[in-house]
């Protein structure tokens, strides 16, 4: 690829005019200077350009599912917004990632402190082994250095909205690898929680949980919600009919992915415009 | 089964008694009878011609025993009694040093030998004279200070290599992989020229020798262990808004803990026996010392060599005594390793 199309970082304006007003479907005018927003963004694995010109904005407090068949870089496209999308070899990107108005890959952003403001829940639980449930919830901020004044009612508190403080409370002591699965995902929900980010970002988070699990986090998502930004990634139709507001269909037809329709998830689900949206919904194919 | 209350009880219906009456016993019995006619009546004899007659006529029985059933039976009992075979023939040179060093060192040893050293003693001297204390703790200053060296800076080596992944690491990976290949005696030629040569033997010198032997060890087995540590983990740190360095020294390094301080112990272990830099760096002395520099430095495997040297009988058992205390030395090493990182697993 030529150097051109490579993202060299620039624009640390931070006047709401830089922000990209688009003509996005998502963008109700709820997304201002406050919000998560993408502006042409493409992506490179080496030579391989899996995304292609993806706009979109993340209204906040509210539940975006990212939905599309597998390879089609809906999780690329996550770990672009958090910046977790460099540590892998060989990956380069061009475009602009805005959060609350700055741009994410401007050379003077502190990647550290972002990504404390943006949280990512994986796709496989994955606490820290030598660490009690306890430690774990508060993992992040001891890893960021942060002193926090009361820990135990932060510790309650991340548990609670993260829907474990019940199952775990006369067990903190314990270590996070005696959960269950779905225990475990939600134990690391709150330590995502823990370092109150404004936005999480949950790549596939009920993928390896059983159904009962997978309803326990669902409803931790849909609470979550009413104070972040969640952008989340599945597989699941159903799922993403439950959780989500809006919806972003990603689909490559052996090229790079684009997104094909993004709208609210009501009108992707019943009345999209797009007739491979309403097969893909409708299980006609991926 | 003294419960009345339950009328279950429990079993092990796949462990078949019948098999080590019916078949295990008689083909001891049978192959033993055999194996003494074997070697009362060929050219076998001694424990090994006695050993090798036993397993042929083992592998024989078994093999016959398997025929009663089928060929692919008597072909599985043959490959199991190569494999166990095979398995007691790697213990015979492990066992018979073990035996022979505490059988002839047995004769040098008592209390005095821990706590007085050779200044007023000469290595043909009487055994209730002497000891070899100034070596014990020779040997310890000079490998305390070698760990001192080698192991923070295999360690971090192995960080460059696992966590950094910096340009470098490929080429650092094969430099350690070719220093493991660097011959003893070379190291301390090299620590001779840099160190001893014009300021005269000492410990810290045999210590550098040492360390440069220790290095290639403790950074190879703390690579292969790092690597071990998930991915994951890594990865939600990072998530979490961790620094590189955070990530590596809170979460990685815990994780890896146990297998860190085994990679230590076995640097340890794999340069405690070294004789060669030692000859060149740290030499031998006679009495009881602690200074680690300005004077040549006793050591355990340096105290064997010396005895050797000397020839006489007695001497010879002060150095099987020698070799004892440092067999024991290392095996107490490798249990301290085991019992670590046993109980960071737990």
């Amino acid at each position: 690829m030529d150097d051109a199309t490579i993202q060299t970082g620039s624009n640390m304006n931070t006047d709401a005019n830089t922000a990209p007003q688009g003509g996005n479907p998502l963008d109700e005018g709820r997304v201002g200077i406050n919000g998560l927003q993408t502006k042409g963004v493409h992506v490179w694995f080496n030579k391989h350009h899996v995304l292609e010109d993806i706009s979109l904005d993340f209204p906040a407090n509210s539940v975006t599912g990212l939905i599309g068949p597998s390879g089609c870089g809906k999780s690329t496209f996550l770990r672009l917004l958090n910046r977790m999308h460099e540590f892998i070899p060989g990956a380069a990107m061009a475009g602009e990632v805005f959060l609350d108005g700055k741009e994410i890959y401007a050379p003077d952003v502190d990647v550290t402190a972002m990504r404390l403001k943006v949280g990512m829940v994986f796709q496989k639980p994955n606490p820290f082994p030598s660490m009690t449930i306890g430690q774990n919830v508060l993992a992040g901020l001891k890893l960021a250095n942060i002193k926090v004044q009361d820990k135990d009612s932060l510790l309650e508190e991340c548990l609670t909205r993260a829907g474990l403080w019940k199952e775990v409370k006369d067990r903190l002591k314990t270590s996070g690898g005696s959960l269950s699965g779905g225990q475990q995902q939600r134990l690391c929900i709150a330590r995502a929680l823990a370092v109150k980010p404004d936005v999480l970002l949950m790549d596939e988070p009920c993928s390896a949980l059983d159904p009962a699990s997978t309803l326990k986090v669902e409803e931790t998502v849909v609470q979550l919600s009413s104070d972040m930004t969640i952008v989340i990634v599945t597989h699941n139709m159903q799922q993403a009919a439950r959780v989500s507001d809006h919806c972003a269909f990603f689909l490559s037809d052996g090229g790079p992915g684009v997104i094909v329709e993004a709208d609210r998830t009501s009108v992707i689900f019943s009345t999209p415009s797009d007739p491979r949206t309403a097969d893909y919904v409708q299980g006609r194919f991926g | 089964m003294t419960s009345t209350t339950s009328l279950v009880t429990p079993r092990r219906p796949w462990v078949n008694r019948r098999n080590v009456y019916k078949e295990l016993i008689p083909t001891f019995g049978i192959a033993g009878a055999l194996a003494v006619l074997i070697v009362n009546f060929t050219g076998l004899a001694g424990p090994l011609g006695s050993y090798v007659a036993f397993v042929a006529a083992y592998l024989t029985v078994s093999f016959l025993f398997g025929m009663r059933h089928d060929k692919i039976k008597a072909f599985d009992k043959v490959m199991t009694t190569l494999i166990c075979a095979g398995f007691f023939t790697a213990f015979i040179p492990w066992v018979s040093i073990l035996f022979t060093v505490f059988k002839r060192g047995a004769s040098a040893i008592y209390w005095g030998y821990f706590t007085s050293d050779m200044s007023v003693t000469s290595g043909d001297d009487e055994l209730n004279l002497g000891g070899l204390s100034h070596a014990i703790v020779g040997s310890g200053i000079i490998l305390l200070i070698a760990s001192l060296i080698a192991i923070p800076f295999g360690i971090i080596t192995a960080i460059y290599i696992t966590e950094i992944r910096g340009r470098f690491s490929g080429l650092v990976r094969i430099m350690i992989q070719s220093m493991s290949g660097v011959p003893s005696i070379v190291a301390g030629l090299f620590v001779f020229a840099i160190l001893v040569s014009g300021r005269g033997f000492s410990a810290i010198s045999g210590a550098v020798a040492l360390s440069i032997l220790m290095l290639p060890t403790v950074a190879r087995t703390a690579e292969e262990v790092l690597k071990l540590v998930p991915e994951d983990l890594r990865t939600s740190a990072l998530a979490l808004g961790a620094t590189q360095t955070a990530t590596t020294f809170r979460i990685v390094l815990p994780a890896a803990r146990a297998g860190l301080v085994t990679a230590s112990m076995l640097g340890m272990a794999r340069v405690a026996g070294e004789t060669a830099p030692l000859i060149m760096t740290s030499f031998y002395s006679a009495n009881f010392s602690t200074d680690t520099s300005g004077h040549p430095l006793a050591s355990l495997p340096m105290y064997i060599y010396q005895n050797f040297s000397n020839g006489t009988d007695l001497a010879l058992s002060r150095a099987w005594g020698g070799a004892a205390v440092l067999l024991t030395l290392i095996f107490i090493i490798f249990t301290i390793a085991r019992l670590a990182s046993g109980r960071a697993k737990g």
